[in-house]
C-alpha cells in the first residue's frame, strides 16, 4: 500500500521537475532537452557541456553503427535481434559470391541487448543529469552567484559528491559482473537454451520458450521434463531440511562449544580455540576432500571398522556408490557440516558471551537461579536476541551451501536416469543440469525458483527485524 | 555449616571443570583426526611388495613408513601436460589473490564508507538493491560471467589462455563492493562528533575518508584484505569454470589438486600427493590466519550482529 502511494507520488514528482525545468529553465536549459550540453555551453562550462555532447554523439553512434564483436551487433540491430527472430543457422558459404554467412550466437544476442538497453537506461540518466545541471546554473545566476567552474564541479566530488566518486567503481563492476548476468540467466529460463535439445534437432539456435520451462515442473514436459517434475520436489523438501538441520546444529552446538571454552578457571582456552580455528583457516576442499576420503570405501574409518568385524563390506557412508543408504549419507553431511560450521559460531558468540552484562547474572545467582535455568532464562535469549539477522543469513547461506554438498557426496547416492541424486541440494542440482548437462534454460528455473525461496525468507524475516528498521540509530 | 557447603560447592565446581576438560579434548581430538590423516598421509611413503609406490587412498591410518617422496614428486612431477605444474598453480593462485586482494578491500571500505557516514538520496535503495542481489545463487550468474568474460576473449581461449586469470580476478573482485555489510557495521561505531568536528575545521569528505576514517579502520582494513587473499585458496568452483578445465597451466591451486583426485588418467587418483598439496597450501593460509587472529574475530563478530 506504502509503496504504490510512493511510486505515484515519485513519478508525479519526477514529472513536475521536468515540466518546471522546460518551462523556467533558460533558453540554454530549453536546449539542452535536445543537445547534451548546450545548458552548460550556454553557461560558459565548456569542458562539461562538452563531455555531455560527447556522451551523446558517443551513445548515438553507438546506437546507429551497431558495432559488432564475434559478429554479433550491439546499437539497434541488437534491440531487433532480441526477438530472437530472422536467426541464421550460419556456417554457409555462397560460392557465387564468395560470401560465408556466420550463424547467430543466440548467448550474444540476448546479452548484446541487454547491453544495449543498459546504454539507453545510461543515455536517459545523462540527459536528466545534463538538464538538471544547466538548471542549476540558471538558479545560481538568478541568486548572483556565478555558475561552477569546471574545478569546482572536480573538487565537489572529493566533498559534497564523493559518494559519486566512492560509489562508481563498484556500481559499474555489479553492473557488469552481478546485475547483467543475474537478467540474463533470469531470461533464460524463458528459452529454449538446452544443448540435449539442440543437439537433437542440429542446430546451435534457440527461441523464446514463454513459461513452458516453468510449466515442466508439473507436466514433465521437455528433455529434461521427467526430471524436474520427478526430482524437483525431493530436492526441494531435502534443501530445506538440510537448511534448517545445518543452521541450527551449528548455531546451537558453536553457542555451548563457546561456553565450555570460556568457562571461568579453564585454563588452555587459546590451545582450544586454536584448534577449532584450524577447521576456519584451512581451505574447503582440503578439509572437506580429507573427511570424505576418510570415511571412503578403502578409507581407514572402514579400515577399522572391518578389522573390528563391525562390517564385513566397506560402509557407504558418503552416498558415493549407487545404492549406497540415502539417509545415512544425509545425516553424515549433516553431522560433518557441524564439523566445519561449529567453530565459526563459536568464535562469533565467544565476543557475544563476554558482551553480556554481568549484573544480570549476579541478580540471578542471589535469587537462588541454576547455571541451567541461567543459561535458558539470561545467555541464550541474550545471544538469539543479538545474532539474528546472522541466523537467517546463514540459514539462506546453507540453502545455498555448495562446497559441503559438492565436495563430500558430489550430490549421491546417485538415482539412475536422473542428474539429482539424493543429498543434492538445489545449488548443486542447478550446478549439474546447467555445467555438465547444458541444460541452461532448466537450470535457470531452478535458480529462479532458489532465489523466490530465499528471498522471501529473508524479506519476510529481515525487514521485520530490529537491524534493518533502525540501521541508522547507530550512526 | 556455611564452610561445608562453600566446600561441596567447590567440589561440584571441580567436577564440572574436570568434566569441561574432558569433552574439549575428545572435542579437540575429533576435530584434528581428519587435518592428522592429511599430513601423515602427506609423509606416507609406502611401497608395495613389487616395489611400486602407493599413492593411493589406503585403509591404514599411520603409514608404516615415513619419506618426503610426495612432496619431491609434487613439485616436480609433470601434471596434465605441464611441466613444473604444482609451482605455477601456486604462483597463479598468488597473483590472483594479490590483485583481488587490493582491489576487493579497496571497493569494500569505499562503499561502506559511503553508507555509513554519508547522507544522499540513493543510500537505502542502493541498500536494499545489494542485499537483493545477494539472494541470487551465485552459480547462477556464474555461468552467465562465464559468457560475458567468454565473448571478450576473457576465459582460457586457444590464442591467450593468460587472459582467463584476468578473467577470474574480474569475477572474483567485481562484486566485493556488494559485501560492504561487516565494514559498514564497524564503520557505524566510530562517532559521528569525529566526522563533525573535522567537517567544521573544514575538512572534505575526502580527506575525512583519508585521514581519520581509515586509520581508525585498521582492524577491518585487515580482516576484509585477509577475507579477499584468502578467497582464491579456497574457491574452486568459479576457478573451474571461468579458467576451463582444458587450460591446465592457468589452473589455481584448488583445481590443480582436485583434478589429481578425481581427474583424467594418469593424473588422477594421487592421493598422497594430493595430501602433500594440502599441507604446502594449507600452511601459508593457517599461519595468516593465526597472526591476524584476533582481526578476524572481530570482523565475524561485527558481521553477526549486522547480519
Amino acid at each position: 500500500m506504502d509503496n504504490k502511494i510512493n511510486i505515484t507520488s515519485s513519478m508525479n514528482n519526477l514529472l513536475s521537475r521536468f515540466t518546471r525545468r522546460f518551462k523556467d529553465g533558460s533558453i540554454g536549459t530549453k536546449l539542452s532537452h535536445f543537445i547534451f550540453g548546450a545548458g552548460n555551453i550556454y553557461h560558459k562550462q565548456y569542458i562539461k557541456g562538452l563531455l555531455f555532447l560527447l556522451l551523446q554523439i558517443g551513445i548515438i553512434l553507438f546506437m546507429v553503427l551497431c558495432p559488432e564483436i564475434n559478429n554479433t551487433p550491439y546499437g539497434y540491430k541488437a534491440l531487433l535481434n532480441l526477438s530472437l527472430k530472422n536467426l541464421s543457422e550460419g556456417g554457409a558459404f555462397d560460392p557465387t559470391t564468395g560470401v560465408f554467412t556466420h550463424g547467430s550466437d543466440c548467448k550474444l544476442i540476448i546479452l548484446f541487448g541487454f547491453v544495449t538497453i543498459a546504454v539507453i537506461i545510461i543515455y536517459f540518466i545523462l540527459w536528466d543529469k545534463n538538464i538538471s545541471s544547466s538548471f542549476k546554473a540558471d538558479n545560481d545566476l538568478k541568486v548572483g552567484k556565478k555558475p561552477s567552474s569546471f574545478k569546482q564541479d572536480l573538487s565537489e566530488l572529493f566533498d559534497s559528491k564523493f559518494h559519486v566518486t566512492m560509489l562508481t567503481p563498484t556500481c559499474i563492476a555489479a553492473l557488469v559482473f552481478t546485475i547483467l548476468p543475474t537478467i540474463f540467466m533470469i531470461a533464460l529460463a524463458f528459452t529454449t537454451y538446452n544443448d540435449q535439445d539442440m543437439n537433437e534437432m542440429g542446430t546451435n539456435l534457440f527461441y523464446w520458450n514463454g513459461l513452458n520451462n516453468f510449466r515442466a515442473v508439473f507436466t514433465g514436459e521437455g528433455s529434461l521434463g521427467i526430471e524436474i517434475k520427478n526430482r524437483f520436489m525431493p530436492v526441494l523438501g531435502w534443501t530445506f531440511i538440510w537448511a534448517i538441520f545445518a543452521t541450527l546444529t551449528c548455531y546451537f552446538g558453536g553457542i555451548i562449544l563457546a561456553l565450555l571454552i570460556n568457562k571461568k578457571g579453564l585454563k588452555g582456552q587459546k590451545i582450544f580455540r586454536t584448534i577449532f580455528i584450524l577447521t576456519i583457516a584451512i581451505p574447503q576442499f582440503i578439509s572437506l576432500l580429507a573427511v570424505r576420503n576418510l570415511l571412503g570405501e578403502y578409507g581407514p574409518i572402514n579400515g577399522l571398522l572391518m578389522n573390528l568385524g563391525l562390517t564385513n563390506s566397506p560402509i557407504g557412508f558418503l552416498g558415493l556408490r549407487p545404492g549406497d543408504s540415502e539417509r545415512l549419507a544425509k545425516l553424515m553431511v549433516i553431522i560433518i557440516n557441524m564439523w566445519v560450521g561449529i567453530p565459526y559460531t563459536m568464535l562469533m558468540t565467544s565476543g557475544i558471551l563476554m558482551n553480556i552484562p554481568q549484573d544480570l547474572y549476579e541478580a540471578a545467582r542471589v535469587d537462588g537461579a541454576s547455571t541451567i535455568k541461567m543459561f535458558f532464562k539470561i545467555t541464550l535469549p541474550y545471544v538469539i536476541f543479538v545474532t539474528t539477522p546472522y541466523l537467517i543469513s546463514s540459514f539462506v547461506g546453507n540453502i545455498n551451501s555448495f562446497n559441503s554438498i559438492f565436495l563430500l557426496t558430489g550430490g549421491g547416492p546417485a538415482y539412475t536416469g536422473y542428474q539429482a541424486g539424493g543429498t543434492d541440494l538445489l545449488v548443486t542440482w542447478l550446478y549439474k543440469v546447467t555445467i555438465d548437462q547444458g541444460s541452461y534454460n532448466t537450470g535457470a528455473v531452478i535458480g529462479i525458483f532458489t532465489f523466490i525461496i530465499t528471498a522471501s525468507i529473508t524479506l519476510l524475516t529481515y525487514r521485520r527485524s530490529k537491524a534493518y528498521n533502525q540501521e541508522d540509530t547507530f550512526q | 555449616m556455611s564452610n561445608k557447603k562453600y566446600k561441596s560447592q567447590s567440589k561440584s565446581q571441580k567436577t564440572s571443570l574436570g568434566l569441561t576438560y574432558l569433552i574439549l579434548i575428545i572435542l579437540s581430538i575429533i576435530w584434528l583426526v581428519p587435518l592428522l590423516w592429511i599430513v601423515l598421509s602427506a609423509f606416507r611413503c609406502e611401497y608395495q611388495a613389487d616395489g611400486t609406490f602407493i599413492g593411493t587412498v589406503t585403509s591404514n591410518f599411520f603409514p608404516k613408513a615415513y619419506g618426503l617422496k610426495n612432496f619431491k614428486d609434487l613439485f616436480t612431477a609433470k601434471y596434465y601436460g605441464v611441466e613444473n605444474a604444482f609451482p605455477r598453480w601456486m604462483l597463479n593462485t598468488l597473483i590472483i589473490a594479490i590483485i583481488d586482494c587490493v582491489i576487493s578491500t579497496f571497493l569494500v571500505l569505499s562503499v561502506a564508507y559511503c553508507m555509513s557516514k554519508l547522507k544522499f538520496r540513493m543510500r537505502k535503495p542502493f541498500m536494499n538493491i545489494a542485499m537483493i542481489i545477494g539472494l541470487f545463487p551465485g552459480f547462477m550468474s556464474m555461468i552467465a560471467i562465464y559468457f560475458l568474460l567468454k565473448s571478450i576473449g576473457l576465459t582460457g581461449n586457444a590464442a591467450h589462455p593468460e587472459y582467463s586469470m584476468i578473467g577470474l580476478v574480474l569475477a572474483y573482485s567485481a562484486g566485493a563492493g556488494l559485501g560492504f555489510q561487516v565494514a559498514k557495521g564497524f564503520f557505524d561505531v566510530i562517532a559521528n562528533a569525529l566526522v563533525e568536528s573535522a567537517k567544521l575545521d573544514g575538512c572534505t569528505n575526502f580527506e575525512i575518508f583519508l585521514k581519520i576514517i581509515l586509520p581508525l579502520a585498521k582492524p577491518i582494513i585487515i580482516y576484509q584484505a585477509l577475507m579477499s587473499f584468502t578467497g582464491p585458496w579456497m574457491d574452486f568452483i568459479f576457478a573451474k569454470v571461468i579458467i576451463g578445465a582444458d587450460n591446465a597451466p592457468f589452473w589455481t591451486v584448488s583445481v590443480g589438486l582436485y583434478s589429481l583426485l578425481f581427474g583424467t588418467h594418469p593424473d588422477t587418483n594421487l592421493f598422497t600427493q594430493f595430501a602433500a598439496g594440502c599441507v604446502v597450501v594449507a600452511i601459508p593460509i593457517v599461519t595468516l590466519f593465526m597472526f591476524l587472529q584476533k582481526y578476524y574475530v572481530e570482523g565475524v563478530t561485527a558481521g553477526a550482529v549486522k547480519g
